[in-house]
C-alpha cells in the first residue's frame, strides 16, 4: 500500500516490529502476524511473486502446451522428472506459487482492514489541530475574526473539510487519496476471488469441425475438455453446433498478400429445441446457452475415396490436415483399415501448389488457386489391432511397405500397384473451435476497473492541510509542507483571497 | 482497420517516404544529441557541500512529512536564464520537437502504406516506440526543465531507431486475423506509451543512483566519471520525484493496457488470461512497478532500492519485447520479427 503523506495515526504497516523476547507462543504468533502484515513483507512477497512467475515462461506448461511438455520429457530424460516434482510444468497451479499469492493477499488483508478503520476515524475526526507556529508562516494583518470567517467561507466553497474553532480554522482535502488506495487493494482481493470462482465453476473444450459436420456439447465429443471442481460434467448445457460453411478470403494486394480479409463460419446452433444460424468469426465468438463458442483456427480437409481391387469403396471422407505454414501447406494422414491389404497415406496438401528445390512441394498462397494433394502410399498392417491407441495424425510404417508417390489435382485418381484406387474428390474446410463457460470474467473485469479507478485516485489526488490561526494583529496561514508542494500552492491561493 | 487501399505503385512511394523520413529524423536527432551534450557539459557542477539538504519539514508533532511520493507540483527551482548551456539546450529541445514531428509523419506514412495501424511487426513497433520515448520526454519537458535529461534520452531513441532500420526492418505485412481488432489499437498503443514512460523513468532512476553516488567523494577512475556526470545533474531528490511521477502516470496506463489485452484475448482465444509468455512478462513488469510504487513509501526501500526496482522493471519490459518475441513461441509470436 502506498503510504499517505500524513500519518496522523500509527500506521499498522510501518510500525517497527521488534522481535519478542520471551513472550511465549501467543507473543510469537502476534509477532509473526505483525511481520506478515508489515509493508516490507508485503513488498518482498510481491517481488517474489514476480520472480516465481518467470520459470513458467521459460519452461513449457501443461496448461498451455502439453505436447511441448512431453517433448521436453523426451529431450531431457534426467532433468524433466525433477522439474516436474517441483511443479515447474504447471507453475501457476503449483502449491508454492499459490503459497506466495495467498500469503501476499493475507498480508494485504491484514494491512488494509486496520487502515480502513484508521481512515474512517481520521475522516470522522476532521482536520487536526494546527501545528506549532513556524517563523516563516505568512501573516495577514487585520481583524482576526473577520479573516477567519473569510478563510472559512473560501475553503468551504472550494470543498475543503473545515473545522472552525475560536482561534483557528483547520482545513483538509483529498481524503479520496486514501479511500482510492483502500478501494484498489480491496478490488484486487475481489479480482482474486473472481478468478478463483471462474476456475472452479468454468469448463472449456476444444473440437475440430469439418464443413457439414457438427458436435454436441458433451464431454465425449471434445478432443480436449477441462472442467473446474464444482462442474458437473454430465450436466453441462445441451446444445449442438453444425458448421454449414466456412468462407475465407485472402488479400491479393502485393503489400498485403495473403492477409485474411474475410473469415466467417456459418453455423447452425440448436439449443432448447430452437435452431438458429449464427456467424462465427475470429474476435467475435457466438453465445450459446451459458457458453461461448470461439473460432480458434481453420484449415483444409482433403476429401478422398479409396476403392479396393474388387470395386468396393473402403473409404470415402474428408480428412483434417494440419497447417504447416502461413500459406497453408497442410499435412495429414489417411488410413483405410478396411482395404485389403490395409492402406495408409501420408499427405501434403497445398492450396496453391508449387514445387521448389529447397522447399519441395509447398503452397505459395493460402487460398485454393491451384489445389494439389501430394500422397505417399503404404500398404500392409496399420497396427490398429494391437489395442494401443494411435493418433489420427501419425502413421506407423513398421509393418508397411511404401508403394509410391503421386500428386493429384481435384478429380484425379491414382491406381496403386495392387489394383486399389485413390480418388482425390476435392476438399472441405475445417475450423477448430473452443467452447467455454466462464462465470468469473465479468466480475474480474468489474474488479479490475474499480481497482484502476482506486489506483488512479490514490496516485493523483493530493492530500492537503491548511491552518489559519489567529494572532494578535491578524492571522497566520500554515501549510503542511514547505517548498512548492500542493499545500503551499493552496496556501498562496488562500492568502490572495485573504489579502 | 483498413485506412486506405493505395495502388501498388504509389504504395511503394509511401513506404519509401516513410523510410526517408525515418533516416532524416535520425539525422536531426544526432544534431540534437550534440547540442544536448554541449548543454550538459556546460552545466554548473555542484560541489558536495552545496548539497546539504533542507531538513525535512517539521510541523507539529502530529504531522510527519513524507518528502517523496506525492505529487508535489514542483518543477524545481525556476530555471536560471543565465545558466550556462541554456542556449544549446534550447536548440536541442527545438530539434527534438522537429524530430518528433518528422518521426510522427514517418509512422503515419507507414500506417497509410500498410493500410492499418503501424504496429504489425517489430520494425513498426520499434518505430512507434521511438516516437513514444521522444513524446514522453517532450511531454515532461513542457512541465519542467529537463534539458539536462536530453543527452541521456536521445541516444536511446537513436538506438531504438537504429535497431529498427537495421535488424528489424521488414517488408512483410501479414497481419493474422486475431490482430484485426480495435482492441489492438487500445492495447498496443497503451503498451507503447508505457514503454516510452518506463524508459524515461528507468533512465531518471539510474541518474538518481549516479547523482546519489556523486554526493560522496570520487575514488577510482570510474567513480570520477560517475561524479563528473552526477554533479551536473539536479539534486537526487528531484530525480527520484521525477521517476516517481512518471511511473505513477504509466502504472495505471500499463494496468489498462493489460486489461485491454485480456479483453482482446478473451474474444480471440477464448480466455482472458492464459500465462502465455507475453502475458507472464507483462504481469512481471506490473508486479515490479507496483513494487516500485510501494517501495517509494517504505522505510529502507525509498530511494536507492526503489530506483533499482524501476530499472529492473524497465529491463522486464524490454525483455518482454525482444526476449519473448525472439526466444519464445507463444500466442503473441505472430507477425514475424
Amino acid at each position: 500500500m502506498s503510504a499517505t503523506d500524513f500519518t496522523t495515526h500509527a500506521d499498522p504497516m510501518d510500525r517497527q516490529v521488534s522481535a519478542p523476547g520471551g513472550l511465549g507462543p501467543i507473543g510469537w504468533l502476534r509477532w509473526m502476524w505483525r511481520r506478515l502484515i508489515s509493508m516490507r513483507t508485503a513488498l518482498v512477497l510481491l517481488l517474489l511473486l514476480g520472480l516465481a512467475a518467470i520459470p513458467g515462461s521459460l519452461l513449457p506448461q501443461r496448461t498451455s502446451d502439453s505436447v511441448a511438455v512431453s517433448n521436453y520429457f523426451t529431450e531431457h530424460r534426467e532433468l524433466a522428472p525433477w522439474l516436474d516434482r517441483l511443479g515447474l510444468f504447471d507453475v501457476y497451479g503449483s502449491p508454492w506459487f499459490a503459497a506466495i499469492y495467498l500469503l501476499l493477499f493475507i498480508s494485504l488483508v491484514g494491512c488494509v482492514v486496520p487502515r480502513i478503520g484508521v481512515h474512517y476515524r481520521t475522516w470522522r475526526a476532521g482536520p487536526p489541530e494546527p501545528p506549532r507556529r513556524r517563523s516563516d508562516d505568512p501573516i495577514v494583518t487585520g481583524d482576526s475574526q473577520v479573516l477567519l470567517d473569510t478563510a472559512e467561507t473560501t475553503l468551504r466553497a472550494a470543498r475543503w473539510r473545515v473545522r472552525r474553532d475560536g482561534a483557528h480554522v483547520a482545513a483538509e482535502k483529498g481524503y479520496l487519496r486514501e479511500t482510492g488506495n483502500e478501494v484498489f487493494h480491496v478490488a484486487l482481493l475481489g479480482l482474486l476471488l473472481a478468478i478463483g470462482w471462474g476456475a472452479v465453476t468454468g469448463w472449456h473444450g476444444n473440437v475440430v469441425v469439418r464443413e457439414n459436420t457438427g458436435f454436441s456439447n458433451s464431454v465425449s465429443q471434445y478432443d480436449q475438455f477441462t472442467a473446474g471442481r464444482f462442474v458437473d460434467e454430465e450436466a453441462i448445457s445441451p446444445f449442438t453446433v453444425r458448421l454449414d460453411s466456412f468462407d475465407v478470403e485472402f488479400d491479393r494486394d502485393p503489400v498485403q498478400m495473403g492477409t485474411p480479409r474475410l473469415f466467417d463460419a456459418r453455423v447452425s446452433v440448436t439449443s432448447d429445441g430452437e435452431q438458429n444460424t449464427e456467424f462465427l468469426s475470429v474476435n467475435s465468438p457466438v453465445k450459446v446457452a451459458d457458453a461461448k463458442v470461439y473460432l480458434i483456427g481453420h484449415g483444409y480437409a482433403p476429401r478422398l475415396r479409396i476403392t479396393d481391387s474388387d470395386g468396393t469403396v473402403v473409404f470415402e471422407d474428408s480428412v483434417v490436415f494440419t497447417q504447416e505454414d502461413a500459406n497453408y501447406t497442410s499435412a495429414g494422414v489417411i488410413k483405410a483399415p478396411d482395404a485389403t491389404p490395409q492402406l495408409g497415406f501420408r499427405g501434403l496438401f497445398a492450396p496453391t501448389a508449387a514445387i521448389s528445390e529447397e522447399a519441395g512441394p509447398h503452397s505459395t498462397f493460402p487460398g485454393p488457386d491451384n489445389p494439389v494433394l501430394f500422397l505417399s502410399a503404404f500398404a500392409g498392417d496399420l497396427g490398429l489391432d494391437d489395442g494401443v491407441p494411435q493418433s489420427v495424425f501419425t502413421l506407423d510404417e513398421t509393418d508397411m511397405e511404401q508403394l509410391g508417390l503421386q500428386s493429384l489435382a481435384p478429380g484425379d485418381d491414382w491406381e496403386l500397384p495392387g489394383g486399389q484406387t485413390v480418388e482425390f474428390l476435392g476438399f472441405d474446410r475445417w475450423i477448430s473451435v473452443k467452447v467455454g463457460h466462464d462465470e468469473g470474467g465479468f466480475w474480474a473485469l468489474l474488479a479490475i476497473v474499480i481497482a484502476v479507478a482506486g489506483m488512479t485516485a490514490s496516485l493523483f489526488i493530493r492530500r492537503r492541510r491548511l491552518w489559519v490561526v489567529a494572532t494578535d494583529d491578524g492571522v497566520s496561514v500554515a501549510a503542511v509542507q514547505r517548498g512548492r508542494s500542493a499545500s503551499v500552492v493552496d496556501r498562496d491561493e488562500l492568502l490572495r483571497a485573504l489579502r | 482497420m483498413i485506412l486506405t487501399q493505395a495502388s501498388p505503385g504509389s504504395a511503394a512511394q509511401v513506404a519509401e517516404f516513410s523510410n526517408t523520413m525515418t533516416y532524416a529524423t535520425m539525422l536531426v536527432l544526432v544534431v540534437a544529441m550534440i547540442a544536448f551534450a554541449a548543454s550538459f557539459a556546460a552545466r554548473r557542477t555542484q560541489s558536495i557541500d552545496l548539497r546539504q539538504r533542507e531538513p525535512a519539514l517539521v510541523g507539529g508533532d502530529t504531522v510527519t512529512a513524507a518528502p517523496l511520493p506525492t505529487g508535489t507540483a514542483d518543477a524545481g527551482p525556476d530555471p536560471d536564464p543565465d545558466e550556462p548551456g541554456r542556449r544549446a539546450g534550447n536548440i536541442a529541445l527545438s530539434l527534438s520537437w522537429l524530430a518528433f514531428t518528422m518521426l510522427f509523419v514517418a509512422v503515419v506514412a507507414r500506417g497509410v502504406w500498410a493500410g492499418r495501424v503501424p504496429w504489425g511487426n517489430m520494425y513498426e513497433f520499434s518505430l512507434t516506440s521511438a516516437l513514444a520515448i521522444l513524446g514522453v520526454y517532450l511531454g515532461v519537458s513542457t512541465r519542467r526543465d529537463v534539458r539536462w535529461l536530453g543527452i541521456f534520452v536521445i541516444p536511446l531513441v537513436l538506438l531504438t531507431l537504429g535497431l529498427a532500420i537495421t535488424v528489424l526492418y521488414t517488408e512483410t505485412q501479414q497481419l493474422v486475423p486475431a490482430l484485426d481488432s480495435y482492441w489492438l489499437v487500445i492495447h498496443v498503443s497503451m503498451a507503447i506509451v508505457c514503454g516510452g514512460a518506463f524508459l524515461i523513468a528507468g533512465t531518471t532512476a539510474a541518474l538518481y543512483l549516479i547523482a546519489n553516488r556523486a554526493q560522496r567523494p570520487a575514488g577510482g577512475p570510474l567513480s570520477k566519471l560517475v561524479c563528473a556526470v552526477g554533479r551536473r545533474l539536479p539534486e537526487p531528490e528531484r530525480l527520484d520525484r521525477l521517476s516517481y511521477r512518471i511511473v505513477a502516470f504509466a502504472f495505471p496506463v500499463w494496468t489498462f493496457a493489460i486489461v485491454a489485452g485480456a479483453i482482446w484475448a478473451e474474444s480471440a482465444w477464448g480466455r482472458y488470461w492464459g500465462w502465455d509468455p507475453k502475458e507472464t512478462w507483462a504481469f512481471i513488469t506490473w508486479v515490479i512497478f507496483a513494487g516500485y510504487l510501494h517501495a517509494q513509501s517504505t522505510a529502507g526501500w525509498k530511494g536507492r532500492k526503489a530506483s533499482w526496482l524501476a530499472i529492473i522493471g524497465l529491463v522486464a519490459y524490454i525483455f518482454n519485447y525482444f526476449g519473448v518475441n525472439l526466444l519464445f513461441t507463444g500466442l503473441h509470436s505472430y507477425g514475424g520479427v
